[in-house]
This record gives C-alpha cells, sequence and structure tokens, in this order.
C-alpha cells in the first residue's frame, strides 16, 4: 500500500486551542525575556557562581533533543530501514523546531540579546560557541534541505546527500554542544572528553522520546490510524537508548571516583549535595532510565500504548533533571583554586554555591518549549508531514505480526 | 685656600662626580623600566603582572579591595550578583590548620580560557599581556566565566545608574573583570590601585619582561606560585609564601 502524506485538517476547536495556548505560552516566554532585559539579570535567580541557570537547562536540552529527533529520519535515510521512511518528514521537522526554541531560549537568556548578531562576524576559531553558529546554521541547512527532498519529488536526487549530510551534521553538533562542558578545564564537572559522546546517547534518547511524545497525540488528536508496528520499533529504540545513557552516566561518574582528586565532587552530586543529589538519584536514574526501562520491558506494561506515552513523558523529566544536575549541580560545587586548604571569601569561594530559579527562567524556558511545538503545531497543518495512516499494513507490509 | 680646603674641594668634587656616573645607569634603568609613552602602541616587550607576598598579606584586611571598588566606580556590595574584581581569600589548611590570608583577581594569565571561549572575541589579551573585555562586543554569554579557573569575572545584574567613571566604562548585562588598572598603565603611571593601597607593600605591580625591574627580580631570586600551575596558563599574577 502507498504511503500518502496529507496535511492535517487543523480545523478544530481542539487544534485552535492548541496552538493558542503555545502561543500564549510563547508570549508569557518573550515578556519573560523583555523584563530580563530591561532589568537585568538581577531578577532572576542567577548570580556570579550560578551563570547558568534553568534557561540554559532548557536550551542545552532542546538542542541535544533536536539531534536526536533526527535519528528517526537517519535511520531511514542513512541505514536505509524502510519502515522508518514515512515517520523521518515528522523527524527532521521535529529537529528543526527543537533546534529553534531551543537556540530562542539560549538568545534571548544573553546578558546582551540584542548583540547576539555580533557572533555572525566577531568569529573566534577557539571557542566552541563560535564554532555553534556554524553547526547550528549548518544542522539547520541540511535538515531542511533534507525535509525538502523527502516532500518534494523533484528534489529527489539530493536525498542521500541531504540524508547523510544531516546525519554527519547532527554528530558533529552534539559533540560540539558537549564540548561546550568538555572544554572547561577548571571545573571539577566538566573537563572530559567523555561529555561528547555523552551527550549524543543523551541526545537520541531525549529527541525519540519526544518523537513519541509528538507522534501519539498527532494521531491520536488526528483521528489517524497508528499501528503497534511503528510504536514497538520506537519503543524499542527507546530501550536501547536508555541502556546506553545509563552506561555513559555510571562510566562518567565511575572514571571520577577513581580519581581521587574528584572525591568531593562524586560525594556532592551523589550523596550530600541535597537538591542536586535528588535530581540524580530520583530525576535522572529513577524517573529518567529506571522505571521507562521497566515499563518498556516488563510483559505486562510493554505493550501498552499509555506506558509508552508515560515512559517517553518520564524520560523527558528525566532528562531535565539530568541537564539540571549537569549544568547548573556543575558550577554549584565550588571551584578548587588551592587543594588541601579550606577557602572562605566575600565572593562565595569554597562554598556550595546557592541557586533558586525565579519565575521569569521558568517562562522562558517552557516559551522556548512552545516556540518548538508551535512549530511542528503550525508545520503540520501547512505541509505534508504526517502519513495518512501509519496503520500495520502501510507501513511494513511484510512485519511480524 | 689651603691645602686642606683644596683637598676638600676636590674630594667633593670626585664624591659628585663619582654620584653622578652611578646614577646615569640607574637613570637609564629607569628610563628603559618606564614602559613606553602614552602614545606609544602596546606591545610585548612588557608583560604586566603582580607579586603577592602572602607572608604580609593580613588576615581581615580589605584596604586592596576598597581601592579597587572606589578606582573603577563599584559599588563594594557583596552580594551574589554583585561584581567584585578583587576579593580577599582566607585559607585554613585542612591538615595543618595553617592560615594565609591573600587577595585574587584576574590572573591575567598568558593562555586565559577566558579568550579561548569567548565566541565574539570579546574577551582578549593585550600585546603586554593585559586580559580585558571589550564592553562593546560581549553580548553577556558568560562562557568566560564558566571558563575562568579563578572565579575571576563577574557580570553586571542590574543597572549602574551612572555611578559609572569616566576611565572605567561598564554596562548591564556585560562580563567584566579586573584590568590591572589598564588606564593608569597607558598613562604611564605603571602601578595599580591596590598594590597603592596595600599598607603593608604586600603586592607589588611591574613588568615580568624586565629582567631589571623589583618583580622580575624577585620572582628569580624567591620561591613562588601561580594558582592552578597545574593548568598551564602562565598566570601574570604570582605569590610568594603559599
Amino acid at each position: 500500500m502507498q504511503i500518502i502524506n496529507r496535511e492535517i485538517e487543523g480545523n478544530s476547536a481542539g487544534y485552535w486551542a492548541l496552538l493558542g495556548g503555545l502561543g500564549a505560552l510563547i508570549l508569557i516566554g518573550l515578556f519573560a525575556a523583555y523584563n530580563m532585559e530591561h532589568h537585568g539579570h538581577v531578577i532572576t535567580g542567577m548570580n556570579n557562581q550560578i551563570v547558568w541557570g534553568l534557561p540554559h537547562v532548557f536550551a542545552v536540552f532542546l538542542v541535544v533533543a533536536a539531534s536526536g529527533a533526527l535519528n528517526v529520519a537517519s535511520v531511514a535515510g542513512v541505514f536505509g530501514k524502510k519502515a522508518y521512511k514515512p515517520l523521518a518528514p515528522l523527524s527532521a521537522l521535529l529537529a528543526i523546531a527543537l533546534l529553534a526554541g531551543g537556540l530562542a531560549v539560549l538568545m534571548l537568556d544573553l546578558g546582551r540579546a540584542d548583540r547576539a548578531i555580533i557572533t555572525a562576524w566577531e568569529v573566534n576559531p577557539t571557542s566552541v560557541f563560535s564554532w555553534n553558529v556554524v553547526l547550528y546554521s549548518g544542522f539547520f541547512g541540511f535538515t531542511a534541505a533534507y525535509l525538502w527532498t523527502m516532500l518534494d519529488k523533484t528534489a529527489k536526487p539530493f536525498y542521500g546527500f541531504a540524508a547523510y549530510g544531516a546525519f554527519i551534521w547532527r554528530l558533529i553538533l552534539t559533540t560540539g554542544t558537549g564540548l561546550i562542558f568538555g572544554f572547561l578545564v577548571a571545573r571539577q564537572a566538566f573537563g572530559t572528553a567523555l561529555l561528547a559522546p555523552k551527550f549524543i546517547v543523551f541526545s537520541l534518547l531525549y529527541g525519540t522520546a519526544i518523537y513519541v511524545l509528538v507522534l501519539m497525540p498527532a494521531y491520536i488528536w488526528g483521528q489517524r490510524a497508528l499501528g503497534d508496528e511503528v510504536l514497538r520499533r520506537l519503543k524499542n529504540m527507546l530501550v536501547v537508548f536508555i541502556a546506553a545513557s545509563f552506561y555513559m552516566t555510571l562510566v562518567y561518574h565511575l572514571t571520577n571516583v577513581y580519581f581521587a582528586k574528584q572525591w568531593d565532587f562524586e560525594r556532592f552530586i551523589l550523596q550530600d549535595g541535597g537538591i542536586y543529589t535528588i535530581l540524580f538519584w530520583l530525576g535522572q536514574v529513577v524517573i529518567g532510565y529506571l522505571v521507562p526501562f521497566i515499563l518498556l520491558v516488563a510483559p505486562n506494561t510493554r505493550n501498552s500504548r499509555s506506558m509508552l506515552m508515560a515512559s517517553a513523558v518520564m524520560i523527558v523529566l528525566g532528562a531535565l533533571a539530568q541537564m539540571y544536575v549537569t549544568i547548573v549541580g556543575g558550577q554549584a560545587f565550588p571551584l578548587e583554586m588551592f587543594p588541601g586548604f579550606i577557602e572562605k571569601s566575600s565572593f562565595f569561594d569554597g562554598e556550595i554555591h546557592a541557586y533558586t530559579p525565579s519565575h521569569w527562567e521558568w517562562m522562558l524556558g517552557i516559551g522556548g518549549t512552545a516556540i518548538a511545538l508551535a512549530m511542528v503545531v503550525f508545520a503540520v497543518k501547512v505541509l505534508r508531514i504526517l502519513p495518512e495512516s501509519l496503520a500495520d499494513d502501510v507501513v511494513d507490509p511484510h512485519a511480524k505480526k | 685656600m689651603n691645602n686642606f680646603e683644596q683637598y676638600r674641594r676636590r674630594f667633593l668634587g670626585g664624591a659628585l662626580a663619582t654620584a653622578g656616573a652611578a646614577m646615569v645607569p640607574g637613570l637609564m634603568l629607569v628610563e628603559m623600566a618606564h614602559s613606553r609613552a602614552p602614545e606609544e602602541a602596546v606591545s610585548s616587550k612588557n608583560r604586566w603582572g603582580l607579586l603577592i607576598d602572602t607572608t604580609k598579606c593580613a588576615s581581615g584586611c580589605t584596604e586592596c579591595v576598597t581601592a579597587c571598588n572606589t578606582e573603577h566606580g563599584l559599588s563594594g556590595k557583596t552580594g551574589p550578583q554583585d561584581a567584585q574584581w578583587i576579593r580577599k581569600v582566607e585559607l585554613t589548611h585542612k591538615k595543618s590548620g595553617a592560615q594565609h590570608s591573600l587577595p585574587v583577581m584576574c590572573q591575567h594569565c598568558e593562555e586565559p580560557p577566558c579568550v579561548d571561549v569567548c565566541p565574539t572575541g570579546a574577551s582578549f589579551k593585550r600585546a603586554d599581556g593585559i586580559v580585558l573585555v571589550d564592553r562593546h562586543i560581549c553580548i553577556g554569554c558568560r562562557y568566560c566565566m564558566m571558563a575562568c579557573p579563578y572565579k575571576a569575572r563577574s557580570l553586571v545584574h542590574e543597572d549602574l545608574n551612572d555611578t559609572q567613571l569616566a576611565h572605567m566604562p561598564r554596562g548591564k548585562g556585560c562580563v567584566e573583570s579586573c584590568t590591572l588598572c589598564v588606564h593608569k598603565i597607558d598613562a604611564g603611571e605603571n602601578t595599580t590601585a591596590c598594590a597603592q593601597a596595600c599598607p603593608e607593600q604586600a603586592i607589588l605591580f611591574g613588568d615580568l619582561n624586565d629582567a631589571g625591574s623589583e618583580i622580575a627580580q624577585r620572582l628569580a631570586t624567591y620561591a613562588s606560585k601561580e594558582i592552578r600551575a597545574d593548568l598551564g596558563l602562565n598566570t601574570g599574577v604570582r605569590y610568594t609564601g603559599i
């Protein structure tokens, strides 16, 4: 059976309510950004100790998830798995939308957001941020081209080039995101190249989870057929990616535990860090990995659609917890300038740094997420992104029943 | 004029000539050490730095901090969001209980991580080793603050309400740190507010590249340390006594 992609009708009250709701969240985010610009970062919980706060948690999560969201398309375009082909346009669209949302948060959180454009011509070849200007633009370009080759039959000759380009670019992009932290030589939490592959693995998990979270409601609300085969494949991917993410987390912490100079930091994250310890164990490990893993493999729950949905929600919550622990927790642990000494100063040397995100930061982060989702909701109405049917016999006639 | 008088005059003349001759190279040294005229371009002939003798630095004394705040128009407030270009750090050794007190500011690294990570080049190092922030192109991304091993940098979190001084423009949303009193150096003063203010003369300013300078000679004579020397950044600020 031929796969036909078609725009959703998008005339229901529910559709407009969804778009309107997301629009309202975007306005709230922009209002927060305006206030942060007008009053300065003094209205946020960020300070000279915790310099990157909740907006970075959202922004880095969205940027990492963006490259992972492209995974489904890459399985089709690069690894030639036909069953994933109908899923690919949404995958590429999500990748673009999530990156746009993440970058919006990142840009609007700048001390001088009005000057963000300076990064376009003042290039510093040793700065990972400077590389990222190129990497983000390239990712938009390749993924948009890839989407175009999928939607426009006349562009078919470029399909392979765009698919490979986007795949390779996404690996480089997430390497760059990991190295934003990996190249911070001075901080105990960072300064390891392991962060690059770790972020790539995380991206696969987060992006696929968001893919599930968008696909399922789209087909339920759009009253289109969504077969078990598609969901089974996505579920299996999530299981593998959870295991891989857990492995990367384990290796990172085991490496630190092996180095005596890192013990204090590990004790902080794993044992004495208060909110960071709770978010690590309960948020990242239990909610982000353990419970969804069990739900996705246990015989009683592994075929349940609601449990797949619940697992994806938990993976996203775990992802936000992971980003909070990595980014904020990594800064909360003080810099060790004088090993062997207790340090004390008016600038909070030697202390665990305090941080409580303000409502402005929540508004900005949620606003950026809303930008990503609104782009998707809008695009599926005007572009032929979603197949009319993802029933089993459409997706893969030879699939095992 | 008797013989004694003649002898006395000759002696005085000789002594004056000797003293004058002795002063010539000294004056020449002063001239050489006097860096450059204000109109002369900054060059790598100089590497400005500080040597801090922690054995002289008194615990609880914050004269250098106060002087820095006054010199640059900082409020002097010490909340988590307030800018501090220099702070006094009190150290207690975990095992021995030995105590030290010392000021920490931008260490003006030869290989500054803040300059490496800055996406716009706003963080830059001058030819004479002074690490600065160009407030015209700083976008306030705070990546330099993440990268600095010395926690030397601050973001201006709120309006400055015209507390700025003409020689030290600042800006809300931009990052800033110790400038090594670059305005003084460029005016040929060759000192810093903190060094001038220290009642114990614990802070010595000078040119690390000038072998004849006091700072270079003290560094050549006594053991000194860089904070986080393991990072290999070759800091312009050095410490003795820790």
